[in-house]
């Protein structure tokens, strides 16, 4: 049996006038990569910046319907916005660390909490890089600027960034889509390393790589959650005509 | 304890950012409040409309035309020198020079804009007028052309900077389309480019003229300085601001003369605000990105 | 030659007959700042003071003027123009603040340097009691450069693109750890070029000292921040338009406008040279 981690209950989303979700009821399992597909603008990476509150940087955005992290409706009054964004990690399409050192990039969420010492710091930035697998590379130049990584190793700087924080969700907005295919199958392997610590939700635009490495797929069209399942299941009998045109490249 | 210090630094930006209108608000309170008690005194048509400016006099006269008529005569030969240069050089650096030359043309002109303008009037005091009282064989250099001259040149970094900016912005698309149909480089820039930049050339020319008229150490020391309406481009005149620069230092505190001073200053305010208003509102816009 | 080709080579003429004229103005003025300054030049005309009444000896307390009066004025524009930018840029609200302060920015940016000393001399002077000093002159000072270093703060924050405060944002940063310690470092370089622009202009400005600070003659350096002092803007006009010995006090004037006019020009080459640099090395 396995446990979620977030539930969404009657989710629905407006961006002024516009209902981009309409009743999502999805629930992201455990230590399982959740995988979300759908055409352009069907609202997935919407709904993904829904489980760390971005969406609150939207003006005039609406949200009806809860989002339960844990036993905690994330969208409660009062919530602390912050620790949910520390508790649920992300990492974004485009690679984006700071234009500061490798070391402080990692070390940013944890120095912003203002409780950790030096000491833990360090500690805790060395192991978030190994598990990024990214020590060996960059163990000799941790204070150089992480703008001179090559972009996959950007990307596993942010997921290591994220990592930092022990978040309890870590969820991943087509993370590979900038980068070439080595890159690309480098981030893929590592997102089955970590599932074995920490749930993991990726939007993908490519079928094939929801295919590879995830538990579980959603597949969004239109606002809505079409179709939720063991990846497998989904690929193999998709239960909606909608999710078949779709994996058969009808429409993309 | 953290959202305590949110919303206090949040509080701090806030209040920082009131503090600029609120200094607006005290120039323009400070100006008419030590101004308007004049016109308690001198009846504001006659203070506006007569040409007898003579403070110090037993019977002091308050006739502020030709002060203003100094003003505006200088600042339209500034115009008049500025705009062909400033426009000219904005046009061929953006249109016609390579982009090597773009490279050098543009931080040059940046740093002509930093010269300070009283090296500007020394330059036109002992260099300028001298060659000009030569050349016409007058009694003096000091005069409305050679102060429009300076000024004139002053202006050019503004209109050439904001106008090169407007013309630049102007997409590559239009040019293609013009050039395309068959027009030459020239047609199409006068045809094509400029109309499209054309807003954005005309708020850098209201801003010059603001400048112009603004302008305080180049006409105190260049223009000669006598309060009569200028007869011709030779003549010698006293703008609003070197007025008030000349002859603040001879005013007692809350006297005539001081309040008389800061009446042109409310004048020249007055005429700078509304330039700068239909300049961000209408032309430029820049206010409401 | 057609007469359309005829008139676009007359055309392109004039526009560059234009440009030649502009540089050739700055040439010359140059050319003349250069040959009638240079000889007046020397450290002992910058570091001692003068004598006999102007016409002979050095600038060195204009000098020192002008330094005082500049950093006082940047030191309290500063921190009031960023906070400012930060309140424009990152905050926003509510919309009509924004544009009332953006307008009142603008018209301040627009308004003459002479009004700005009016007002210091009514306010500063008069009102507040702070006499004729390095106190009252820098605050006019203050005044007229904080539009220019809130509108260079604002540029350059929002020349930080957004993914760096999403994923500051996303990390469990606040608002304001995001500003401080992403936002700001990374416009800093920008932010520090627009300053040090109205470095220059601010050291350069006589108008708003002429009642508010500048003293046409002091043997003595400013000693405290209400004492009057002398300044390198104020020397040159005074020099130009009083005294009696003209013949001795025009060479001084040249030497001290060629001394304003190196140190105006060297603030704003390194900052345009700053720029430079930046925008090559920038990765993002």
């Amino acid at each position: 049996m396995v446990n979620s981690r977030i539930n969404t209950e009657n989710l629905n989303l407006w961006f002024g006038k516009n209902h981009v979700l309409h009743d999502v009821n999805l629930s992201i399992y455990d230590k399982k990569v959740t995988a979300m597909i759908g055409p352009s603008g069907c609202g997935k990476s919407t709904l993904l910046r829904c489980f760390n509150r971005m969406n609150d940087l939207i003006p005039e955005t609406r949200i009806e319907g809860r989002i339960m992290l844990g036993e905690k409706d994330i969208y409660a009054p009062k919530t602390d916005i912050t620790k949910i964004r520390a508790k649920v990690g992300m990492v974004f399409q485009k690679p984006n660390p700071f234009p500061k050192s490798i070391f402080n990039n990692v070390a940013f969420g944890l120095a912003i909490q203002g409780k950790y010492s030096k000491c833990d710091i360090h500690s805790r930035v060395e192991e978030s890089l190994k598990a990024a697998w990214l020590w060996d590379e960059v163990k000799d130049r941790l204070h150089s600027s992480a703008m001179a990584l090559s972009g996959g190793q950007q990307q596993r700087l942010c997921i290591a960034r994220a990592l930092a924080n022990s978040p309890e969700v870590l969820l991943l907005d087509e993370p590979t889509s900038a980068l070439d295919p080595q890159s690309t199958a480098k981030i893929e392997e590592l997102c089955l390393e970590l599932k074995k610590s920490v749930s993991i939700l990726i939007v993908t635009h490519n079928i094939a790589q929801a295919g590879r490495i995830s538990d579980y797929t959603a597949f969004m069209y239109l606002g809505q959650l079409v179709e939720f399942g063991k990846t497998e299941a989904v690929f193999t009998v998709p239960g909606d005509k909608r999710t078949e045109a779709y994996l058969t490249g009808v429409f993309g | 304890m953290r959202s305590y210090k949110e919303k206090s630094f949040q509080a701090i930006t806030y209040i920082t950012a009131l503090t600029t209108i609120v200094l607006l608000m005290g120039i323009i309170y400070s100006l008419f409040r030590e101004g308007i008690p004049l016109f308690g005194k001198v009846d504001v048509r006659s203070f506006l409309f007569t040409n007898s400016w003579y403070p110090t006099h037993a019977e002091p006269e308050f006739g502020a035309w030709a002060l203003i008529s100094g003003s505006l005569i200088v600042t339209v030969g500034a115009l008049v020198i500025g705009i062909p240069l400033g426009l000219g050089s904005a046009i061929f650096i953006s249109e016609i020079a390579s982009g090597r030359m773009k490279e050098i043309a543009k931080p040059v002109i940046e740093l002509l804009a930093g010269i300070p303008s009283v090296v500007y009037g020394l330059f036109g005091m002992a260099f300028l007028a001298p060659l000009i009282r030569q050349w016409f064989h007058l009694d003096t250099g000091l005069n409305v052309f050679s102060a429009s001259v300076i000024l004139g040149v002053m202006i050019v970094p503004i209109i050439a900077s904001m106008s090169e900016d407007a013309l630049s912005n102007v997409p590559k698309s239009i040019r293609e389309a013009s050039l395309a149909l068959g027009s030459t480089k020239i047609e199409c820039i006068f045809k094509a480019v400029i109309p499209a930049a054309r807003s954005g050339i005309i708020g850098s020319i209201l801003l010059g003229f603001g400048r112009a008229i603004g302008e305080t150490m180049v006409v105190l020391m260049v223009s000669g300085g006598s309060a009569q309406i200028p007869r011709n481009i030779f003549a010698s005149a006293r703008p609003l601001t070197s007025t008030i620069a000349a002859e603040m230092g001879e005013t007692v505190m809350g006297d005539l003369h001081y309040q008389s001073l800061f009446a042109l200053a409310i004048l020249l305010f007055a005429i700078t605000f509304i330039t700068n208003l239909i300049t961000e509102l209408v032309f430029l816009k820049r206010s409401f990105r | 030659m057609n007469k359309r080709t005829l008139n676009n080579y007359l055309g392109i003429g004039i526009l560059a007959a234009f440009l030649l004229m502009t540089i050739g103005f700055l040439v010359v003025f140059l050319v003349r700042m250069f040959y009638k300054g240079l000889p007046v030049l020397s450290l002992n005309f910058i570091f001692r003071n003068p004598r006999e009444a102007m016409t002979a000896g050095g600038i060195f307390p204009a000098v020192a003027g002008t330094f005082w009066l500049t950093s006082l004025a940047i030191l309290v524009a500063f921190p009031l123009g960023v906070l400012t930018a930060i309140y424009l840029s990152q905050y926003g609200k509510p919309r009509w603040l924004v544009r009332t302060v953006k307008v009142a920015i603008n018209t301040l940016a627009g308004t003459p340097s002479i009004i700005f000393g009016l007002f210091g001399m009514a306010v500063f002077v008069n009102l507040m009691g702070f006499d004729v000093s390095l106190l009252s002159g820098s605050l006019t000072l203050a005044i007229l450069a904080m539009p220019m270093i809130i509108n260079a703060t604002e540029e350059a924050i929002r020349g930080v693109p957004n993914d760096f405060s999403e994923a500051s944002l996303a990390l469990g940063a606040t608002k304001r750890q995001t500003i401080m310690k992403v936002v700001l470092p990374t416009a800093l370089p920008s932010i520090l070029t627009g300053t040090i622009i109205s470095i220059g202009r601010v050291a350069g400005e006589t108008a708003p000292i002429m009642f508010t600070a500048a003293t046409f003659y002091s043997r003595r350096l400013p000693h405290n921040i209400t004492d009057e002092v002398m300044a390198l803007p104020y020397h040159i006009y005074a020099l130009m338009t009083e005294g009696t010995k003209p013949e001795a006090q025009v060479p001084i004037a040249y030497g001290t406008a060629l001394v304003l006019l190196l140190m105006v020009l060297t603030i704003s080459a390194g900052a345009v040279a700053i720029r430079f640099s930046i925008r090559r090395k920038r990765k993002w």
